[in-house]
């Protein structure tokens, strides 16, 4: 019954209390609205163009308090959202087409907090202002894409095999495999069945020289299927996400198809939309030589094996229906200046797989033509009939027709760009990688920072005098106790700010809500145990005794409380979204911090108070 | 200082008049799900969608006035913000009963933002943003929910008794509930900040009730010659002071946050404070009562006798 604690205790709560304060520290500093000026090109603004801004935002009165160079741009801060809007709107206008102009928040954390890695929490959207995106994606459509590689794969594979088959083709959402005779097909069927379990499944139709297989996927892999491809999208759209620059991005799914983003503190959605919605990707095709091109496009029939195309300048081109290699083996690419032709052009970095099937199909082909395609894809919606309509296009341009001199390998380059800013959007495309499946923005919400700033400031305002308030009536309810208690109770909002902080996770209006609802349920342990203190003093104990026999009975009934609401805070965490995520996060690391703030701390400075007392005859509670 | 409460000798019989108290909850249970059933939560944006219409201006534009325009044009609880610089603005309006097609949607928006407002606006854009998420979070949640109760059910269970399991999950539902239902009465709009507050309502109400049963075990221990309802009595007296204390703190905080918060917190901050005031009352009137109604004494919650091992530490 001793109200001490072994000095390790203290230790560690100095520890904790030293650490926490240093987490939570760099949210005090404030971020300032900025304006990004980069070259598109080449990422660095040079000294001419740094002066004509400085004279133009000076001419305007709009002088930034600070002006950075991170990696050679310019960062512009500024002190107010208004200015630094109105600073974005003149340098828009008066720089030319090679200088991107973006807007941002910049965190003014101090060099020394950063090299600790201390970051501020990131606020959501409601608190701070940003973008958000919903965007659907198209599942049907890798089911068609699926397809579409099953009957490359056959066509080849079974040939390669020695199995004869007739025609395959292809429906939206199963395949057609036409044989000669019975016998073709059971030998193709065993093979089809061997190599393709638990992938495919296969119906035989139709009997003698009319036999056919039905091929359709898997339920399972079609499920596994659209699980990646959702996948594939989000990194994709993070490699998107992550060209524009944005600080703690959200993309996450949401339900079966959709796709949450969210940028925080970008107030530029045209050109958030054009990276996000924009997709690009190359297909390199052989070019079908000795095929009659403009007859084909005369009559837009393309002799079998084969597809029309059309070059820049319009010219038909018929290419082999055969894809050589496909976009998705692009690992990196990067826009500069052709040695041999001195004009724009991309070079590419291919994986270890594409590398592998590139040098083979090239090496095939030494010596004749090969065809660079361009496929883009664009969401639009656009007004028919005074209704929006919204639909996907898609282009496929071929952008290059080059002999193959010898084969080609992990590295190569395209040619045959118009101008050094395509070379590089082409390369911006190619780098943020390919889309599994089509999405659309089906939600598209802009939250105003100016709007959410008024808000923070008068909630955070209230909060405090709250606070304050609660404070005064523990002080003058409990006297001494109090004072430990509202000790415990700040402590507990300095743990709370620097495990967000930690954690990076993003604090929103209904992770606010959880906060309160902590303060509240910290306020109560403290007085649960002071109720039972005093319990204990009515009851004839001495003060020693009522400490820690207050402490000790309070105990079970916090844990019983605090577990139960912890519990539903992890259930609410693991199986809510949105805002109902946000809120579980700040209540559980609430809770457990309460816990400790609430019973530890207190008890530590109660007994660092009382502990070294021979006699206490009173307690100030 | 202020003076102490003091419920040591209180005995105020509260469980005597549970089946009043049971009566007048149900009561306000079933005149709460009369009311969601009739007229309903009024949903805000958030939840229902809404019409998406992006101006632009030739020169740089204060928000306040184009808000004002547009509430004596007619639209009322429309959203301005900025979109991308300060002469493009993007306006979000709540789907009305009457609302007319879009293109007399957006003409009525443009005359609204014409009538005295800056010159050469132009209308770049109209959108319908469906209320999709909000259908989806809503199953969501509502799982989750349903989640979480059966996680609160199990531990409560195992640490207490079935019996009070149900009761602090009954008392729950009642705070919910009347939250709820005081939404659906008032028509107070029910965006996402009310539903972090209901969420939080819910932790609030268990924190009470998981207070006031754990005195109720520790008193069946205690006071081994004393009839059910006197043990469950005196539990509530106990826990009285620490109650009342408790919601007066969380209710500073809230009123706080209701009288200074702005517009934006006024229906969160209310939404807390009759949470706070229900599960308050709950805490008193109802988790003890549903308890004993259910069945809960001595026997059911200390069955074995290697309970004594731990009776042997309390004076």
């Amino acid at each position: 019954m001793r109200n001490t604690y072994p000095v390790w205790v203290y230790a560690l709560i100095a520890l904790a209390i030293v650490t926490g304060g240093l987490y939570a520290l760099p949210n005090i500093f404030p971020e300032d609205p900025a304006v990004q000026v980069a070259n598109s090109r080449t990422g660095v603004v040079d000294e001419n163009i740094a002066s004509i801004i400085d004279v133009i935002l000076g001419a305007q009165g709009l002088t930034p308090h600070r002006i950075e160079e991170p990696d050679g741009q310019k960062l512009l801060r500024f002190d107010s959202a208004e200015r630094q809007l109105r600073a974005a709107d003149v340098l828009r206008g008066a720089l030319d087409d090679d200088h991107v102009v973006a807007l941002s928040l910049a965190p003014a954390t101090p060099e020394w907090l950063r090299a600790i890695n201390g970051r501020p929490m990131s606020l959501g959207l409601d608190l701070r202002g940003g973008v958000h995106f919903l965007m659907e994606v198209d599942l049907n459509a890798v089911i068609g894409t699926a397809m579409e590689r099953y009957t490359n794969e056959f066509r080849g594979r079974l040939r390669e095999e020695r199995l004869a088959f007739d025609e395959i083709e292809r429906g939206a959402r199963d395949l057609m495999i036409r044989f000669a005779s019975e016998q073709d097909r059971a030998q193709a069927l065993t093979w089809l069945r061997r190599n393709y379990r638990g992938e495919l499944n296969f119906v035989e139709r139709g009997l003698g020289a009319d036999s056919s297989l039905e091929v359709t996927l898997d339920a399972e892999h079609l499920t596994e299927l659209r699980r990646l491809a959702l996948q594939q999208n989000i990194s994709t759209l993070r490699k998107r996400v992550d060209e524009l620059g944005v600080a703690e991005p959200i993309i996450a799914q949401q339900g079966e198809s959709r796709i949450v983003v969210q940028l925080p503190g970008v107030q530029d959605t045209a050109r958030a939309k054009e990276i996000l919605g924009a997709t690009a990707t190359l297909e390199f095709r052989m070019v079908a030589e000795g095929e009659d091109a403009p007859a084909a496009a005369a009559s837009g029939r393309a002799p079998a094996g084969t597809r029309l195309y059309y070059e820049r300048d319009g010219a038909p081109v018929l290419l082999q229906r055969r894809v050589m290699l496909t976009g998705d083996y692009i690992t990196g690419a990067s826009s500069g200046i052709a040695q041999d032709t001195g004009g724009p052009a991309v070079f590419i970095n291919l994986d270890g797989q594409g590398a592998r099937i590139f040098s083979r199909v090239t090496a095939e082909n030494v010596g004749r033509l090969m065809a660079t395609v361009f496929i883009e894809t664009r969401t639009e919606t656009t007004e028919e009939d005074g209704e929006l309509v919204r639909r996907t296009s898609r282009s496929e341009e071929v952008i290059n027709i080059a002999r193959i001199n010898e084969p080609l390998g992990r590295r190569f380059q395209i040619t045959g760009l118009e101008s050094t800013r395509e070379a590089h959007n082409l390369a911006l495309l190619l780098r943020a990688g390919a889309l599994a499946a089509p999405m659309s923005i089906v939600e598209e919400r802009t939250v105003g920072p100016s709007l959410g700033q008024e808000n923070i400031d008068r909630g955070m305002q209230s909060v405090i005098i709250g606070f304050i308030a609660v404070m005064l009536f523990m002080v003058l309810y409990y006297r001494v106790f109090g004072l430990i208690a509202n000790f415990a109770l700040a402590l507990n909002l300095v743990f709370i700010v620097s495990i967000l902080s930690m954690l990076q996770a993003t604090l929103t209006l209904p992770g606010i809500a959880g906060i309160v609802l902590v303060v509240g349920i910290a306020v109560d342990a403290n007085v649960l145990i002071f109720e039972r203190i005093r319990e204990e003093l009515r009851n004839g104990m001495s003060p020693k005794a009522a400490i820690s026999g207050g402490y000790e009975r309070a105990f079970s009934t916090i844990a019983d409380a605090n577990v139960t609401t912890l519990i539903a805070a992890v259930v609410l965490f693991l199986f809510g979204t949105g805002p109902i995520k946000g809120f579980a996060i700040t209540l559980s690391i609430g809770v457990v911090v309460s816990m400790f703030t609430a019973i530890v701390v207190t008890r530590a400075i109660v007994n660092l108070t009382y502990g070294r007392q021979r006699r206490i005859t009173r307690l100030a509670i | 200082m202020l003076p102490h409460l003091n419920f040591a000798e209180s005995n105020i019989n509260f469980l005597g008049r549970r089946r009043i108290a049971i009566a007048f909850s149900i009561v306000l249970i079933l005149a709460s799900v009369l009311l969601l059933a009739t007229r309903g939560l009024n949903f805000g944006i958030d939840f229902t969608g809404g019409t998406l219409v992006e101006v632009g201006y030739p020169d740089a534009v204060e928000l306040d006035p184009i808000r004002q325009q547009l509430d004596e044009g007619g639209f009322e609880r429309a959203t301005v913000v900025y979109f991308g610089t300060s002469r493009d603005v993007l306006i979000r309006l709540p789907p009305r009963a009457d609302d007319p097609d879009q293109a007399e949607l957006s003409n009525q928006v443009l005359r609204a933002l014409e009538a005295g407002g800056p010159d050469g606006v132009e209308l770049r854009r109209v959108e319908f943003v469906g209320p999709a998420v909000g259908e989806e979070l809503r199953e969501q949640g509502g799982l989750a929910m349903i989640y979480a109760l059966f996680g609160i059910l199990i531990y409560v269970a195992v640490r207490f008794e079935w019996r009070f399991a149900v009761g602090s999950v009954l008392a729950l539902v009642h705070d919910v509930a009347l939250t709820l239902g005081f939404f659906a009465l008032t028509q107070f709009e029910f965006d996402l900040a009310v539903l972090a507050a209901v969420l939080a309502v819910i932790g609030y109400s268990l924190n009470d009730t998981i207070v006031v049963y754990d005195r109720i075990r520790e008193n069946f221990r205690i006071l081994r010659k004393e009839g059910t309802e006197f043990v469950m009595n005196n539990a509530v007296n106990k826990t009285l002071a620490r109650t009342i204390v408790t919601s007066t703190t969380t209710l500073l905080v809230l009123l706080a946050l209701f009288v200074l918060g702005g517009a934006a917190l006024n229906n969160f901050a209310i939404a807390l404070i009759v949470g706070v005031l229900v599960g308050t009352y709950s805490s008193i009137f109802i988790a003890a009562a549903a308890a004993l109604m259910l069945g809960v004494d001595r026997k059911v919650l200390l069955p074995v006798k290697k309970e004594g091992a731990e009776q042997e530490e309390t004076p």
